[in-house]
């Protein structure tokens, strides 16, 4: 016992650091920024693994000492428990009225009936009741007190090996999806995916879903002007097995369940649609690009890139914007900012660069930030940089007619988190499990009750109840009393004097 | 639909009524309580002038509120009595929170006159009670939503737990009213951070918390805070009577704190109760931290991830069973087992203020937005 508070009190101390140093797993960017920021203490705790403490060597020594420990104490115990299941209650001390809590008295009375007749009672209280040869009856009751402590403590087992089993096998990813477009769920569609340490991409079922539109609602007036209400994303998905497709609505704490996985709805934002036309009047880029909101009015930034545009000899030169949307614009002191996050009156301020936009190289890019170091920002003829607001219908013409942008539309992207957990219902049961058996190792209490009754010269029976709680509560003293009672109307007392219900001496203290 | 949000400005507005009326009717018994300490330090149970606490705690007469549950004929009665007195108190019975002996003699000090201003501050503190659950029923329906969704209305809900608590134990005929001076005064410390710090308008919450979770959990969560709460008052007071029943016993002078400490309940009285109340919402502080896991499965699809709210919980949970431990283990009993209690408490009132302050602000240098 002591040992396992020792290393109780070591598993919380050791939870600490990890939530105050930024965790690689968890929030990378943040971990970097921290590694950034404080240079001398960034190698030290690297070296302690405090960058990702929860699977750090030492982390997993404190919880394996404990499971080792706590193995060590529930094996030997369950052996105990299921020797006394099968053992008769202990038999009666030989000075009941030693005990804390008795009652005496005398009656006239046959003893096997006395005996008898405490043994049903006993029974009727739903006490494991036992007579035996010397005279006395012996119950006992609450053992369900300690099935449910090693219950509690077992199916902490089943919690480990379930988040063990979850960090082996699951996996978890990240897409971003256009209203229209689809998804397979295979490893090369995803933007972001984290497999579990003995997951294998094969594991992923090939289910997939098309985005069919994407709806949020937001709170027009009060206080609250501005917060959303509502997300819906509307899905039309399959299963893998090719069964039929089905409509379906996932929504923020919504998940849709399919092969296994579950499908999450994370964030949404809005993709511009535009045209680029390039110096020849050739298109050289169309469709939605998705801009990435900043705030919580979806002021959002985002790029467009027409890489194989021509100029107007037809010579490659690449085009590119960068810009915000603002789905609700207004023109703030700092700059373009969003008002409100719904689409009430939308613009998109975008500024342009050509030259080569490194696509080619084959660095991977991301995609929604351009690489404008070997590239030359448009300018108007006073010099400034050039930079247009569009309302949706608008047209950009770029300087010294190297193209165009058309502002055409807007679109909606939503995206989604898919994660598969194989262990989840192993935790959930473990969980219900431990629930159950904490209640009833602190709720129900154990204790013994005996009944005696003597025979006396006089041909007289002298009764003698008598209980003993380990916990030490009075309830114990309660039920004792009321036994005899009961006992009592049936045998009564033969004189008052001699039937005598006390309560002489406190309780040993809680023994364990 | 334009009425719609008028009306419920005008119910955000009386619930911020009532809450300022309920922080006064608690300051007005507040007051009373310590008029009763103070009162009572003149009352005839405070004249025994013996050795032992406990030959006082047996010569006077129980006078007590509710003075613990009349008891079936087998048990108590005057043999119980006479033989405590001969107990040093060390060893004093632990059915004392029942019977009273061994136990000091309460607040009012066996005075009539203390007694009737402690009975007026309990009073007040119900009627704070009321006025504070209106606020937050008043609140949660102006937003049409459990009112707990910002660190404001959490800390009113767990002032109003802790309250709740306490008034709950005297209700159940428990002669806790000793406990009126440091509930009251974190009560009254939690509110006026709330109202002066924290507040809020009466806001909508994010899709993200739309979700019967949201009830389950967090009610669970804090009416959980309100016990341990309780029980975390009951260990301070435990480990200063029990300093005190050493130095006394240690043949030491009584101090100037006997005053205050020789009318509180013995130790063990004090131990008792405040692993009974661990003990009781240990299991419910478990059933919060799973509600909240399924609830993170359901909405991020993970159940556990580490984030600092869940690591707090986890640290919380793991340190009140060290303390369920170490009640059990000897050697630890006692007063190293109360100070696990606290630092358990600790680690809750940590996860409910550092790491929303502290830690998203150590969060917040990663660019994420702060206002
Ligand atoms: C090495 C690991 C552990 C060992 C050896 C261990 C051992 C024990 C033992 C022997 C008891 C019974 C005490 C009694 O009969 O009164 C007990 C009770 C208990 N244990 Fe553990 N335990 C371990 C880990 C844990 C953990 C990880 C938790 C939860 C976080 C926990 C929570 C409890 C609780 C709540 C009780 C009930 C306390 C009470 O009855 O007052 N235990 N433990």
């Amino acid at each position: 016992m002591r040992t396992a508070l020792v290393l109780l009190l070591l598993l919380a101390l050791a939870a600490v650091p990890g939530s105050l140093v930024p965790q690689e797993g968890r929030q990378p960017a943040q971990a970097a920024d921290f590694r950034r920021r404080n240079p001398d203490l960034a190698p030290l705790l690297d070296t302690l693994g405090f960058f990702d403490v929860y699977s750090s060597p030492w982390f997993a020594a404190v919880y394996l000492l404990l499971f080792v420990s706590l193995a060590g104490c529930i094996v030997p115990r369950t052996v105990q428990y299921v020797r006394t299941l099968r053992a008769r209650p202990p038999a009666a001390p030989r000075r009941l009225d030693r005990l804390p809590q008795h009652a005496v008295w005398t009656a006239s009375a046959d003893r096997g009936e006395v005996l008898l007749t405490a043994a049903d009672l006993l029974r009727r209280r739903r006490f494991r009741a036992d007579l035996d040869v010397g005279g006395s009856v012996a119950g006992e009751k609450g053992y369900l007190r300690e099935a449910g402590n090693l219950v509690f403590h077992a199916s902490l087992f089943g919690l480990l090996v379930a988040l063990a089993v979850g960090s082996l096998f699951g996996t978890t990813g990240q897409k971003l999806v256009l209203e229209g477009d689809s998804f397979t769920n295979t490893l090369t569609q995803y933007d972001d995916f984290t497999p579990g340490t003995l997951a294998s991409a094969d594991s992923l079922q090939p289910f997939s879903f098309q985005l069919k539109g994407f709806s949020a609602t937001y709170q027009r007036s009060g206080p609250q002007r501005g917060t959303a209400s509502s997300f819906v994303a509307r899905l039309n998905y399959s299963k893998s097995d090719g069964g039929p497709a089905r409509d379906t609505l996932v929504e923020v704490n919504k998940p849709l369940e399919v092969d296994g996985a579950k499908v999450f709805l994370l964030g949404h934002g809005y993709a511009p649609v535009v045209t680029v036309r390039d110096g020849k009047g050739d298109i050289a880029w169309q469709g939605p690009a998705a801009f990435l909101p900043q705030d919580a009015n979806l002021t959002s930034v985002g790029v467009i890139k027409a890489p194989d545009a021509r100029d107007r000899d037809g010579k490659r030169d690449g085009l590119g914007f960068t810009g915000l949307f603002l789905p609700t614009v207004q023109l703030t002191q700092t700059g373009w900012a969003s008002s409100f996050p719904a689409t009430d009156d939308p613009v998109l301020v975008l500024t342009a660069y050509h030259g080569d936009l490194g696509m080619d190289s084959g660095r991977p890019q991301n995609v929604y930030q351009l690489d404008s170091s070997r590239m030359t920002q448009f300018r108007k003829a006073d010099g400034s940089p050039f930079a247009q607001a569009l309302r949706p219908g608008d047209r950009m013409q770029l300087p010294g007619g190297a193209g165009s942008l058309t502002f055409d539309g807007i679109k909606q992207w939503a995206s989604f988190q898919i994660a598969r957990n194989p262990s989840n219902s192993t935790a959930l049961w473990s969980a219900v499990a431990m629930g159950l058996g904490l209640c009833a190792s602190l709720f129900v209490r154990r204790r013994r009750v005996w009944v005696r009754a003597e025979a006396m010269l006089s041909g007289r029976v002298r009764i003698v109840v008598a209980g003993l709680d380990p916990g030490g509560t009075d309830r114990t003293a309660e039920e004792v009393a009321e036994l005899a009672e009961e006992l009592r109307e049936r045998f009564p007392a033969l004189k008052a004097a001699e039937s005598d219900v006390k309560n002489l001496e406190p309780l040993p203290q809680e023994q364990k | 639909m334009s009425n719609a949000p008028l009306a419920d400005q005008n119910l955000a507005q009386l619930a911020n009524w009532l809450m300022y009326s309920a922080i006064a009717v608690y300051l007005l018994a507040f007051v009373a309580a310590c008029a009763e300490w103070a009162f009572g330090s003149r009352g005839p149970g405070m004249r025994a002038s013996a050795a032992s606490p406990a030959v006082r705690a047996a010569q006077q007469t129980p006078v007590a509120p509710s003075r613990g549950r009349t008891r079936s004929a087998a048990v108590g009665g005057a043999t119980g009595s006479s033989t405590q007195v001969l107990a040093p108190p060390a060893t004093a019975r632990p059915e004392a929170l029942v019977t009273g002996t061994g136990d000091g003699p309460g607040a009012a000090g066996g005075s009539p006159r203390a007694d009737l201003v402690g009975r007026i501050a309990v009073s007040l503190t119900v009627l704070a009670l009321l006025l504070h659950f209106g606020s937050v029923l008043a609140r949660g329906l102006a937003v049409s939503r459990p009112p707990w969704g910002n660190m404001y209305e959490f800390s009113t809900a767990f002032a109003l737990m802790a309250s709740a608590a306490y008034v709950g134990l005297l209700a159940a005929r428990r002669p806790v009213r000793w406990l009126g001076v440091p509930v009251l005064f974190s009560v009254l410390l939690t509110l006026g951070l709330a109202v002066s710090v924290l507040y809020v308008d009466s806001a909508q919450l994010v899709p993200a918390l739309h979700s019967y979770w949201l009830w389950i959990h967090v009610s669970a969560a804090i009416i959980s805070g309100g016990v341990f709460h309780t029980a975390a008052v009951v260990s301070i007071l435990y480990l200063v009577r029990d300093r005190w029943e050493r130095a006394v016993a240690g043949g030491g002078a009584e101090g100037r704190g006997a005053v205050l400490w020789r009318r509180l309940p013995s130790s063990q009285t004090l131990d008792k109760l405040a692993y009974r109340l661990t003990g009781l919402v240990f299991p419910l502080w478990t059933f919060a931290v799973i509600a909240g896991a399924v609830w993170a499965e359901a909405a991020w699809g993970r159940y556990w991830g580490w984030d600092p709210k869940e690591t707090w919980a986890f640290i919380t949970w793991v340190a009140y069973a060290a303390y369920l431990h170490a009640r059990a283990t000897a050697g630890w009993k006692g007063r190293r087992a109360a100070v696990l209690g606290l630092v358990a408490f600790a680690t809750f009132v940590f996860n409910y203020y550092g790491v929303n302050i502290l830690i998203t602000g150590l969060h917040s240098y990663g660019g994420l937005p702060t206002n």
